[in-house]
């Protein structure tokens, strides 16, 4: 079970998001806070909607309805690099990495945001340009050992396996430093070794830096063992909102699950 | 045996960001510049010079311009003889109206020129990708050149539209013969190579090749879209722009709109093709083959009539080395995506083993 | 008079967008059955002209000429699919687009190393000639050929349009052209759809290059005209059949009516680079073109 952490007063608040595609109603008015350095999930079957909400929190996509609430300001929808610029970061469900550059690469764009100087003093390399690269590095390295990747640092990621580009998925989003980091489906086709790898980096990162994370999740066994609360959604709909425990036992998430039509 | 890495420990990260990180291709590099600065104009003929060598320069930088656009930031263009035109003309009006002026200053306001129009070209980029775009550069392409027959301005009112490109002058000494013109070309073209070299590695680099993976995960994690692709567009046609500027001063003398036609942009599109796309080495190594291959082939077809006595027309000999580019570029893109400067680089990976076989 | 000579230049316009339309079909035929963008079309057209135009000027008879040349389009159809495209099935487009640049690089040199590179005339019986009875009634000139060309343009586009819709290879065709995969998976032969697919589109190349070669000459300038091809594909989207021909007409009257009435202004030569322009700028607001699908992307 997890330590104890100080979880703290809620730093991401979503209230009645409606979103729409065309004819496709992917979520209806759903409302759920996230509090300051807890593990919150998000589960629910396939199609629910999960991975819509994800990207509605980080600006990918616009709500039609419906407030987000981030560190205190309250705003229609999100812009994505304003979201990336206050500290949220994410991971995919489907890899987003850059295939054509190596894992050390892939890691550093995740400092982008960091860095200051242009173009003319990075194409002459002077000064504030070889510095400002070589501190970012520092950084990057000590993701890449907190991650134990330093063996493919110089690899394509196209090149690697599976598990190791998700593993590499989310050095890039540590490397920005987040506040709050949204995980979609992290552990993903893993094998037994793989997801627990993955459970202990995600559980340190929570200790360690004291990230918030939300992640999306299908197997229950993780769910249960690293979340602080869980929210769980069906057609788009919040269903349920509370512990591990109260969730598991909740006639509605089992129904949901069975596919009892309702 | 020669090649190995063994023993070169890097021990900080500063030294890890060199360059040319092994001692091997650093000890290269230097004999390369050794030989194109101090022993080819000793040893080299006239011919080999203004025909062969500074062609071959002033194309492997405006084949570094492309690939910095396509290669790098993915962003397909097929208007590169455009803003390479725009370089030509800008530069030959700077050195004509700015009084005093050194070639250099006319040169960069000239790829300054080229950049701005690049970056107009390329807003269509915020919202088209790959071949919609390239019809987009085509726009350019034609308008451009248009532009350039129809605004007097340009050619300075020749009736002919042709202009003559004044001497280059550098501290008093009038650049005139072909070396003086080789090493003019390959001073600007070596220093631009190295700015490039800078920039792919640096953080710049990397946000282009990120928009070129991936563009959407790019803007979901920071790097500003717009911004980095203009920026591409920008930097790229500076370098073609300069390009065109040493072509009409150092090359061809004389320049017409005429002289940069699609099929110059086709060219240079080859030229990274053949020699690697999102790689500086292969811009040199494409420019090279395209310049040389022409010339090798008619070699070949001289020494076939001499043989056998059969006159080969030089029309046949261009149908075939249109042919034969076209075939090659559809080889290397079914084998070797990366081209020649992934060639290169097998060839070192073998060399690090040899004389093992593995 | 103003208006005769409007309706005169609109439609010679119109019917030479018609001539692009027919161009732009072989394109979105190959486009709409194998997600490939064929930069080659244009090469294919002018190869299709000349090697029809060299036989006849040997001296062969009008038919058989046409037939063999239909048969050598097909070939060509069938060795590019074979020889360039399969082994690229897995590249991005922008792969396998270049490609087909590196293919029309080798069109145009074999027409040329093959046949020469003088230009030809190509006598089709249709005389160029303004239809009488309109110019004596309203004073309007509109070439004979020109209705002959837009009417084989018409039967053309309704064959086409009635093989896609309603025969089976036409649905396997748009099976293939949505997802690979899923055709495969429900047994439909790729290999052979594609070469059916590059044969028609060759046929079609064939057809357009007959036309052009009346109207222009066949010569090494008529692979250009396929670069005309690409702003009709941006305004009539890439997979629609219906869109190749509005978009034609668009463009084709278009950039007659800018030429003739803006060009004075600016010194003439607009036709050079207008239609790209109007290309482009509908590119910013309707990127798929007026029949095209919108593309989302996904995360």
């Amino acid at each position: 079970m997890q330590p104890e952490r100080k979880i703290g007063a809620p730093i991401l608040v979503v209230k009645g998001v409606s979103l729409s595609f065309g004819g496709v109603r992917a979520l209806q008015d759903v409302s759920f806070d996230v509090r300051e350095h807890e593990v919150r999930a998000i589960i629910g079957p396939n199609g629910a909607g999960k991975s819509s909400m994800l990207n509605v929190i980080n600006g990918v996509y616009h709500p039609q309805q419906g407030t987000i609430t981030f560190k205190g300001r309250t705003r229609s929808d999100m812009n994505s690099h304003e979201a990336a610029a206050m500290g949220i970061a994410r991971t995919f469900q489907n890899i987003a990495l850059f295939k054509g550059m190596t894992v050390l690469d892939n890691i550093m764009t995740g400092r982008n945001l960091k860095m200051r100087t242009n173009f003319l003093q990075q194409a002459l390399w002077i000064g504030p340009a070889k510095r400002e690269e070589l501190e970012h590095r520092r950084k990057v390295e000590e993701v890449v050992d907190f991650l134990e990747i330093q063996h493919v640092r110089k690899t394509p990621v196209g090149r690697l396996p599976y598990g190791l580009q998700k593993r590499v998925e989310l050095a890039r989003a540590l490397a920005a430093e987040p506040e709050v980091l949204l995980l979609d489906e992290p552990m993903a086709g893993m094998n037994i070794e793989e997801k627990q790898d993955m459970c202990r980096f995600i559980l340190d990162v929570n200790d360690q830096y004291g990230t918030t994370i939300v992640l999306i999740e299908h197997d229950m066994g993780v769910v249960m063992d690293i979340s602080d609360r869980v929210v769980v959604l069906d057609y788009g709909r919040k269903i349920a909102d509370g512990t591990p425990d109260e969730v598991r036992g909740d006639q509605k998430v089992i129904d949901a699950y069975l596919g009892v039509t309702h | 045996m020669l090649y190995r890495e063994a023993g070169q420990f890097k021990t900080s990260y500063g030294a890890d960001q060199q360059i040319f990180p092994i001692l091997q291709d650093r000890i290269g590099v230097i004999a390369v510049l050794v030989l194109a600065f101090v022993v080819v104009p000793l040893v080299a003929d006239q011919y080999w010079l203004s025909a062969i060598l500074t062609p071959f320069l002033i194309f492997s930088l405006a084949a570094l311009g492309l690939n910095i656009l396509t290669g790098y930031a993915g962003q397909l263009s097929l208007g590169t003889a455009a803003f390479m035109a725009v370089g030509a003309f800008m530069a030959y009006n700077f050195e004509l109206r700015l009084p005093g002026s050194h070639f250099l200053v006319s040169f960069i306001l000239a790829g300054l020129c080229a950049a701005l129009v690049g970056v107009v070209f390329g807003l269509p980029s915020l919202r088209i990708k790959g071949f919609y775009l390239a019809v987009a550069t085509l726009a350019c392409q034609f308008f451009v050149l248009w532009v350039l027959q129809r605004v007097g301005w340009f050619s300075n009112y020749s009736s002919s539209g042709v202009i003559t490109a004044q001497k280059i002058v550098v501290l008093g000494y009038a650049m005139d013969s072909p070396v003086d013109k080789y090493l003019v070309t390959l001073t600007v073209v070596v220093v631009l190579a190295l700015l490039a070299k800078n920039l792919v590695r640096s953080e710049t680099g990397r946000a282009f090749m990120a928009v070129r993976d991936m563009d959407v995960a790019a803007g979901v994690i920071g790097i500003r879209l717009m911004h980095t692709k203009l920026l591409a567009f920008a930097i790229s046609s500076f370098y073609c722009g300069v390009a065109g500027a040493l072509y009409a001063f150092t090359y061809l003398g004389t320049v017409e709109p005429e002289a940069f036609t699609l099929d110059l942009s086709f060219r240079v599109l080859f030229m990274i093709i053949i020699g690697g796309v999102g790689s500086i080495l292969g811009s040199f190594l494409g420019a090279g083959f395209i310049t040389l291959f022409p010339i090798f082939l008619s070699l070949v077809s001289q020494t076939i009539s001499h043989a056998t006595g059969v006159e080969i027309s030089h029309a046949i000999v261009s149908n075939l080395e249109t042919i034969i580019f076209g075939a090659l570029i559809i080889f290397f893109l079914i084998v070797e995506p990366h081209g020649l400067a992934r060639l290169w680089q097998i060839a070192k990976e073998k060399l690090r083993l040899w004389p093992f076989p593995h | 008079m103003e208006f005769a000579f409007f309706i005169e230049v609109l439609a010679g316009g119109l019917l030479a967008g018609v001539m692009y339309s027919l161009v732009a079909l072989g394109f979105v035929l190959i486009y709409k059955a194998s997600g490939v963008f064929n930069f080659a079309q244009g090469a294919m057209v002018f190869f299709a002209a000349l090697t029809f135009v060299s036989l006849v000027e040997r001296g062969w008879n009008f038919w058989l000429a046409l037939v063999v040349t239909l048969a050598v389009m097909v070939v060509l159809g069938l060795a590019t699919e074979k020889v360039v495209l399969r082994p690229l099935v897995n590249q991005p487009p922008i792969t396998l687009f270049m490609a087909t640049i590196g293919l029309t690089f080798v069109l145009e040199g074999l027409s040329q190393l093959v046949w020469g590179s003088q230009p030809h005339g190509l006598e089709l019986r249709i005389p160029d000639v303004p239809l009488e009875w309109l110019s004596q009634k309203a004073n309007i000139n509109i070439s004979q050929f020109d209705l002959f060309a837009a009417a084989v343009a018409g039967i053309l586009v309704a064959v086409l349009a009635v093989f896609f819709q309603k025969t089976r290879i036409g649905r396997a065709l748009r099976a293939v052209a949505d997802d690979h995969q899923a055709a495969l998976a429900v047994g439909i032969p790729l290999k052979t759809i594609w070469g059916i697919v590059w044969a028609v589109a060759g046929f079609v190349a064939l057809v357009a290059g007959l036309m052009w070669g009346v109207r222009n000459g066949v010569q090494y300038a008529l692979t250009f005209v396929a670069l005309k091809a690409l702003p009709v594909l941006i305004l009539g989207g890439f997979e629609s059949i219906a869109g190749a021909i509005v978009g034609g007409l668009i463009i084709g009257a278009s950039e007659k009516l800018a030429e003739v009435y803006f060009g004075p202004f600016v010194g003439g030569g607009i036709e050079g680079w207008f239609a790209y322009v109007v290309a482009l700028i509908f590119l910013l607001f309707r990127p798929e073109g007026l029949f095209g699908e919108k593309i989302i992307e996904r995360v």
